[in-house]
């Protein structure tokens, strides 16, 4: 028997199973997956948590659930890959792997920035990109009665890198509601030189910004937190008054990543951007937000990439060429806040374009532009996460590779 | 858009950053840098030559990287480039500029 060890029962180690399985010889391959956490999360719920849009159930069920029959689920931590030995050091016990699927993603490292977790930090400092987070700033939220709001992004790459921009929205709207904007000061805080950065965005969307009077902070690269004096000071000494800061701290890949010697100076994975096989080594993959290819770390792009991969790793099997495949695809859903979301469909060369999607004239949903629509579409996509999605299962009419048709790529001012 | 720079012709997007960075030329980068008045020397070059060589390997430019490259700490990055340090350097070097996804 060979075994195929997948690392990591997230979004895409999920998929990972549910497509291998049915493809591989259950007589020839065993199937594991390692992840020591039970609860398995649906992270774009993390967004709306805060403004009590979903409640905690909505956003966790049991990893459990998802994992095919036939693939052996072994909750226990990763100490460490020995990738020279085709190894995996469990808490105790060693697995060997013929191949290994490495998806172990990438999560917040507040610590990276002095003064984060200071006296401040979950009094009037927050994140928003853990579950914990998240739940605490509802907390904070509902009670609070308003001041100087700072939404901040620490450096790219994020996870989810509009997210920060959609919480902005949201917060407008949240506030809008309960009656007090007039009492509320929302600053945007990027250390990019605007809130859109791809030429096509910024001519359709930086209306939104002005819109909804959220103030804009370009060019800020944060060197610490002053929790004495609630601002934050960046490289050039400029500095940003809060109240109450909503941050999106250094996204990092996992620990056992740095352990094993296996990856960047933020520990993602160096991969081979179009055949998600590790540069170091060939009979080890990478996928979702684990790897290094400079594709947006989000839902939508590991499940294009996990279609790919299943594709590449059978082909590997049979000792074939892989297929330099995976371009970068991603789709998402961007809430603009007021009941009305965006829909943004691009890949590593073509930016965001204007159209309809899937179909081609027809939509119904819309590319670039704010619709109802498209905020229904971004509501139905947790059920599409919990029922599709992790199970493997192709969304309708919506390929891997990004579709060209019903594009239209001459925007206007 | 098609321009000319030092008697050379490149292609650049609206804000000024080269498209096609095998146009690139050392001259170039000079007349870049005049424009955002800064005057080339042996540390900016330093820096350029590290970011062009982070380009080539699709690595993501962010000024943690600098920080951890060993090149340069940021306070200097930020007195020679200043006003936005990684957006002018990598006009300079001839290499986009860092990007979100919108």
């Amino acid at each position: 028997m060979k075994n195929l060890v997948i690392l990591g029962s997230g979004t895409a180690g999920t998929m990972m199973a549910n497509h291998l399985r049915p493809k591989l010889n259950k007589g020839e391959w065993n199937i594991s997956i390692v992840d020591q956490y039970k609860t398995h999360y649906y992270q774009p719920g993390f967004l709306f948590l805060p403004f009590d849009t979903y409640t905690e159930e909505q956003v966790k069920k049991v990893g459990k659930k998802f994992i095919p029959k036939g693939v052996n689920y072994i909750q226990k931590k990763i100490e460490k890959i020995l990738p020279e030995e085709n190894k995996v050091e469990l808490e105790d016990e060693t697995l060997e792997y013929d191949i290994l699927v490495v998806a172990t993603g990438s999560k917040i490292a507040p610590d990276e920035t002095e003064g984060l977790l200071g006296p401040l930090w979950k009094k009037d400092i927050f994140d928003f990109y853990t579950f914990e987070g998240a739940l605490a700033l509802r907390n904070k939220l509902r009670e609070w009665e308003g001041g100087k709001l700072v939404v901040h992004i620490t450096e790219l790459p994020i996870k989810c890198p509009v997210a920060p921009l959609e919480f902005a929205f949201l917060a407008d709207s949240y506030f809008k509601e309960k009656g007090m904007r007039d009492k509320v000061d929302i600053t945007y805080v990027t250390p990019l030189d605007g809130a859109f950065t791809k030429p096509t965005c910024s001519t359709a969307l930086s209306y939104l910004l002005e819109e909804k009077g959220i103030k804009l902070e370009p060019d800020f690269a944060i060197e610490r937190v002053d929790n004495e004096n609630k601002e934050i000071i960046d490289y050039a000494d400029k500095t940003v008054p809060f109240d109450l800061l909503v941050t999106v701290p250094t996204n990092m890949g996992d620990e056992v990543i740095e352990r094993s010697g296996m990856g960047d100076d933020l520990n993602f994975i160096p991969t081979h951007k179009h055949t998600l096989q590790s540069i170091e080594n060939e009979n080890v993959f990478v996928i979702g937000d684990a790897t290094n290819v400079p594709a947006s770390k989000a839902g939508s792009v590991a499940h294009f990439q996990a279609e790919t991969l299943t594709d590449n790793i059978l082909l590997y099997i049979k000792g074939y060429t892989l297929k330099e495949e995976f371009d970068g695809h991603a789709n998402c859903f961007i809430e603009t806040g007021d009941k009305k979301a965006l829909l943004i469909d691009f890949n590593y060369v073509t930016e965001p374009v204007h159209g309809t999607f899937p179909f081609s004239k027809i939509g119904p949903l819309k590319l670039l532009k704010e619709s109802v629509f498209n905020h229904w579409g971004k509501l139905a996509f947790r059920w599409i996460y919990w029922n599709m999605l992790l199970k493997g299962i192709a969304i309708p009419f919506v390929s891997r590779n990004m579709s060209f048709k019903g594009k239209v790529f001459d925007i206007k001012k | 858009m098609e321009t000319t720079i030092a008697g050379y012709k490149i292609n650049t997007t609206e804000d000024g950053y080269l498209t096609d960075f095998s146009q690139w030329t050392k001259e170039i980068g000079i007349e870049l840098a005049k424009e955002q008045e800064i005057e080339m020397t042996d540390k900016h070059w330093e820096v350029v030559e590290f970011l062009q060589g982070k380009h080539k390997e699709d690595a993501a430019l962010s000024i943690r990287g600098i920080k951890k490259s060993g090149v340069i700490d940021i306070k200097t990055f930020y007195a020679l480039f200043p006003g936005g340090p990684l957006k002018k350097s990598t006009l300079i070097a001839g290499i986009p500029k860092p990007k979100s996804c919108i």
